[in-house]
């Protein structure tokens, strides 16, 4: 247990997002390209992170189908972001990994032809240095 | 003198006039919005009340911060008396400065009655600001001390 | 030396629970002049004022201080039980112990501390007051209502039927503001003309009132009671005296092709016009920017059909200038402007409208004239949505972090009455929370939903697409089924957040009344003076002070009103006698104290002076105590230290500087 909220923490730290300010209005649902896509939706994010079930997080599908568009970042109207929060959670399932980022031969694996590259742009974004 | 191994205690005096920063801080009050214990609040009629001496006096008497609160420019209850209080403290400052109470011991803040979270953060702030500083000691009455 | 006596109020738990009382009682009794030191539950409470009055009597008493809540809040409450106890009242002061301490703080010792430190600089102050006495200002017997919507119209008719001369002062060229744009009103549907109309006649005709129309505040000077003021008449061009309001000149009028006002830009209306047909006065306004006569020279078509001979190109605008005794601001609102809000195509869009827009499209003197219609080709919409909370309740920088309480039932209005009087139309609600509080408020949303069928649907909309066909693709989620709805809509409307009437700002200014960071204006308490500004003779109706519907606008104008007569019915005020004060030994007639007073206090008189047995002449500076407010800026400026502030002296405020830093 403490162990998931030291998690839900570590995911509020990366993200700078707090979850708490979260109305619940959907805005990001409605706005997400990839919603059919995912198991876990936008707006459950919050919740998740709120309850501090990361596992359930972790192990979704949804970790590796958000495109990372940002357009629910950019439209929430109180600032929650679940974009960010997402993208947290997908550096605390790498970090686990004990690496700094994904390794060259893992991305073939999670490569979806389906869905547009902008998870790698987005990776590259926050790796480059 | 205070022992040293005593956690610093900063003295604080926060000068807030009638109309807009006490009932700002009025606010921060009744909404609970938490700031550290260490400032003290003066009520003035208008920010331009505050004569410099005050300020010196207090740094004299072992104060280790002033801030000054006003009505935001334009807003003032009598319509222009946070103008001259800016003027007057942007002199006072940096003739504080000079004289070595670092421009970060004082502090001007326009805060309005409606800014009760904006009265407690500065207030944090502030009394962070002075704890990254130090106990003042530039103005204080050596005589005093033992 | 004064006899201070020193109570300690425990305010219920409120202060007592985090600031040890007896503490504060015990240690307040080592300061100089404490002859007296108790504590007590409720200090305010009559019992506790006996306490305060017991003391001074036993103990002879000269001077009181009192730790308990904001002097903001019982300051007076505790002079005026000194005063009765033949005090002189400004021998009271009063440490803030519950707002500025028990309230903010947890820690009990260091709270105590605080708490015994704020009663000294109290005791410190205290010791050095000296008695004032208040003078006496006259009250001019009339007032001025700034907004001519149906918050400023029921304030004026509430003040003239208690026999006092109002003034109305409306910027646009009639009165009735935003209600007179309104269809029909909620819960109960009323046509909102029929109801607002009779109000607006009344108040023209009342001999009580006068209306300024086409007209704006200018310039503010004085204090309660005694208000200057200057108002702009702007330039109607039409003489109102000699105009019959036969409407010909607006017909004939060639230059049709301004943007109408009233119906928020969704047709024209001519250069000539009067906004609505029952606009009053009923006489219209030659727009100079958009007529041809005042663009090009050539025209004058108006002067020619006008049989009353009323056009007159060559007017100007005129001050009028005028006392008050009291002043009410109504100014009402505005809908936000929506171009932070790309996603919802208001800007590519016409056929995606506000509810305000709505409102003209469905009244009767609209641009549709009541039809229910796309504004880019005229068809009638089969799918309509509804988006709520456009701009409310966003705490990002786009929009409006406040809810702005109106959106709610008026999109259930909007709701029932397209599916009552097209019930072919399927209409959509996107909402977050249904917030109905209010008689009669959520039946009539339920209403909506169970015996019109509006489909509610919980989630908020993400993006409206503009489709090549023409129709609109609204991405929206369903929370409750958890899916993200793509639905296609003839039109669409926004509930858009609504926000004070920019002009506010600048007369908030001028009224040197206080203003919150959404530009709403302050109330003095939130909760026990919500009507009046704190600023003494201001106060506030309408929307102006927060989102109101029209019920609770026209409750609290008529609250502002019954605050205005009670100024108005008296004939004296006391004037506050904390002014500044010369010493005349020390003025030597500089006048750098008159340069910077804000209110023409400080004049300059040849004196006889006794200066330690020289008896000479001296230029010294003389304040008036009724024009002095008090704020202190002389003071400073003074640079022979001669001026100071009685209450706020010098001595007083270094001996708190003193007892804070001991």
């Amino acid at each position: 247990m403490s162990s998931a909220k030291n998690q839900a923490e570590k995911i509020k730290e990366i993200s700078g997002v707090n979850p708490l300010k979260c109305m619940k209005c959907g805005k990001c649902s409605a706005s997400c390209p990839a919603f059919n896509e995912m198991d876990i939706k936008p707006h459950q994010f919050v919740s998740y992170v709120q309850n501090g079930d990361i596992e359930a997080l972790a192990n979704s599908k949804s970790l590796w189908k958000c495109l990372s568009c940002f357009a629910c970042v950019e439209r929430c109207p109180r600032d929650v972001q679940p974009g960010k929060l997402i993208d947290a959670a997908r550096q605390l399932v790498v970090r686990q990994k004990g690496q700094t980022g994904l390794a060259p031969e893992e991305i073939p694996e999670l490569l979806d032809p389906e869905l547009p590259q902008q998870l790698l742009v987005s990776a590259f974004r926050r790796y480059r240095r | 003198m205070s022992l040293n191994n005593e956690e610093f205690r900063p003295k604080i005096v926060a000068f807030c006039c009638n109309w807009c920063s006490y009932a700002g801080a009025d606010l921060a009050g009744s909404s609970r919005l938490a700031y550290p214990a260490d400032v003290k609040i003066i009520r003035v009629p208008c920010s331009c009340r505050v004569n410099p001496m005050f300020i010196l006096r207090a740094f004299e008497k072992g104060a280790d911060g002033v801030i000054l609160c006003g009505c935001h420019p334009g807003d003032c209850h009598y319509s222009t008396g946070n103008y001259y209080a800016r003027r007057r403290m942007t002199l006072l400052f940096s003739m504080l400065d000079y004289i070595g109470v670092e421009n970060g011991r004082t502090r001007v803040e326009w805060v309005s009655a409606a800014e009760g979270v904006k009265f407690s953060q500065t207030m944090n702030e502030f009394v962070e600001k002075i704890h990254s500083l130090g106990k003042n000691v530039r103005l204080g009455d050596l005589r005093c001390r033992n | 030396m004064q006899r201070i006596g020193v109570f300690v109020c425990h305010c219920g738990s409120n202060i007592a629970a985090t600031v040890d009382v007896k503490k504060v009682v015990e240690m307040v009794q080592m300061e100089p002049g404490v002859v007296h030191a108790e504590d007590y539950q409720y200090m305010c409470s009559e019992a506790g004022q006996a306490k305060i009055a017991a003391a001074i009597h036993e103990k002879n008493l000269t001077g009181i201080v009192v730790c308990s809540c904001s002097p903001r809040m019982h300051e007076n409450t505790f002079r005026t039980a000194a005063q009765r106890a033949g005090l002189n009242p400004y021998m009271v002061e009063i440490a803030n112990i519950r707002e500025h301490c028990s309230w903010i703080h947890k820690d009990m010792e260091e709270a105590t501390k605080k708490a015994v430190i704020l009663a000294r600089a109290a005791i410190a102050k205290v010791n050095l007051n000296t008695p004032l006495q208040p003078g006496e200002s006259r009250v001019t017997k009339r007032a001025l209502v700034i907004g001519g919507g149906i918050a400023g119209i029921q304030t004026a008719l509430d003040i003239a039927d208690a026999g006092y001369e109002v003034d109305i002062v409306e910027k646009t060229p009639s009165i009735g503001g935003r209600m007179s744009q309104l269809d029909k009103t909620f819960p109960t549907l009323d046509c909102s003309a029929c109801i607002l109309t009779p109000k607006m006649v009344e108040a023209a005709a009342h001999e009580k009132i006068k209306i300024y129309t086409y007209s704006e505040v200018e310039k503010v000077s004085g204090f309660v009671g005694d208000f200057t003021v200057d108002i702009r008449k702007k330039a109607r061009s039409v003489d109102a005296n000699k105009c019959t309001g036969c409407g010909v000149c607006q017909e004939k009028c060639p230059s049709k092709k301004a943007p109408s006002e009233f119906n928020r830009g969704l047709n024209t209306r001519s250069a000539i016009y009067t906004p609505f047909a029952q606009a009053i006065p009923n006489v219209p306004v030659i727009d100079r920017d958009a007529c041809l006569k005042f663009k090009t020279g050539k025209c004058g078509v108006c002067e020619k059909v006008c049989q009353a001979g009323a056009i007159d190109y060559t007017q100007q605008d005129e001050i009028v200038t005028e006392k008050y005794g009291a002043i009410v601001v109504a100014t009402g609102f505005d809908t936000i402007k929506l171009d932070n809000y790309d996603e919802y195509a208001y800007n590519q869009s016409k056929d995606v409208i506000t509810s305000l827009e709505l409102e003209r499209i469905m009244n009767a003197a609209g641009p549709t004239k009541g039809h229910l219609e796309r504004l880019s080709d005229g068809k009638h919409p089969h799918e309509m949505v509804f988006i709520q909370c456009v701009g409310s309740r966003c705490s990002d920088n786009r929009g409006k972090s406040y809810c702005s309480k109106i959106c709610c039932m008026y999109t259930a209005k909007h709701a029932m009455l397209i599916r009552d009087k097209y019930p072919d139309v399927n209409v959509t609600v996107f909402y977050i929370d249904v917030r109905t509080p209010g008689k009669n408020f959520d039946e009539f949303y339920r209403r909506a939903v169970e015996e019109y069928g509006v489909n509610y649907i919980k989630g908020q909309v993400g993006k409206v697409i503009l489709k090549p066909n023409g129709k609109l693709l609204v991405q929206g989620s369903d929370l409750l089924d958890n899916k993200q709805i793509l639905k296609e809509a003839d039109m669409v409307v926004l509930a858009t957040a609504i926000e004070p009437e920019p002009s506010v700002r600048q007369i908030a200014t001028m009224l040197t009344a206080s203003i919150d960071t959404n530009n709403f204006l302050t109330e003095a308490h939130p909760k026990l003076r919500p009507v009046e500004s704190p600023t003494a003779g201001v106060f506030l109706s309408g929307v102006c002070q927060g989102p109101k519907d029209i019920p609770e606008t026209v409750a609290q104008a008529g609250a502002a009103a019954v605050k205005a007569i009670g100024l108005l019915a008296k004939d004296k005020l006391m004037t506050n006698p904390c002014t500044a004060k010369a010493d005349e030994l020390m003025c030597n007639g500089c006048s750098t104290c008159a340069n910077v007073c804000p209110y023409g206090a400080i004049s300059y008189e040849e004196k006889e002076v006794n200066d330690h047995g020289i008896r000479e002449t001296r230029r010294i500076a003389v304040v008036n105590n009724a024009l002095c407010q008090g704020c202190g800026a002389c003071t400073v400026a003074c640079p022979s230290g001669s001026m100071d502030l009685q209450g706020f002296s010098n001595r007083q405020i270094i001996a708190e500087v003193d007892a804070i830093c001991r």
